[in-house]
């Protein structure tokens, strides 16, 4: 299980490749039969605005503390090999990945579920804030979460 | 006692800053630090709370040397 928080800019995709080599090849040869992953990026519109950049603030310690539980909990709920949670903070620009979770599972449905219910309860709970610049060159804080289900 | 009181995001840009140090009797909830951190606002009924990082209610009590955060609903990933 591997939660991170980081200003640095990521490839989810390089950083799931990373993890398979460094801790789920070896440790579940054989066993992996499904791996869910999620992955958001940011856009260049909200609610009828073009948006250039955000500032991502967050909670240093409750943060991270709040996504290990929660993937704890997962781990409890279902069945499950291992977990990686990436979260970037700081300054993003469009089209940069904000969010990685990926679940290893022996089955698709506990991956599915899991890493489903994974980014809402991350997005619903996790002390993140985003705050937008516009093109128009205002800016604003985001006020919530669109619905995910 | 004494308290720890953290703001963020909106909520410490409309405070002016990000936490406070604050003086209180030996009895007191979440929603009594609120008011003396806040100068007496009303709080929002959106605001989050935690204590000790962990989410709360305002009607909590509070012990000395605890951490108190208030801040607004999250937008996370």
């Amino acid at each position: 299980m591997s939660i991170e928080i980081s200003e640095a800019a990521f490839n989810p995709w390089e950083a799931i490749q990373r993890y398979e080599q460094e801790h789920i090849v070896r440790q579940y040869a054989g066993k992996v039969g499904a791996v869910a992953t999620f992955i958001g990026t940011m856009r260049d519109f909200n609610e009828g605005d073009g948006v250039m950049g955000m500032e991502l603030e967050h909670y240093p310690g409750m943060t991270e503390g709040h996504l290990q539980q929660i993937a704890e909990e997962a781990a409890t709920k279902w069945t499950l090999l291992d977990t990686l949670i990436y979260h970037r903070v700081g300054r993003l620009i469009p089209d940069e990945p904000i969010v990685l979770v990926a679940v290893w599972s022996s089955h698709r449905k506990e991956a599915f579920e899991a890493c489903r219910w994974l980014m809402e309860e991350l997005k619903s709970k996790a002390p993140f804030w985003k705050k937008e610049l516009l093109t128009n060159g205002e800016s604003r804080w985001v006020e919530k979460n669109t619905a995910g289900y | 006692m004494t308290v720890s009181v953290k703001f963020f995001a909106s909520l410490r840009e409309q405070m002016g800053c990000d936490g406070a140090t604050v003086e209180i009797g030996e009895v007191a909830t979440v929603a009594d630090i609120w008011l003396q951190a806040s100068g007496g606002k009303a709080m929002l009924p959106n605001i989050l709370v935690s204590i000790n990082q962990e989410y709360c209610g305002t009607n909590d009590m509070v012990s000395s040397g605890d951490e108190v955060a208030f801040f607004p609903p999250v937008t996370g990933g």
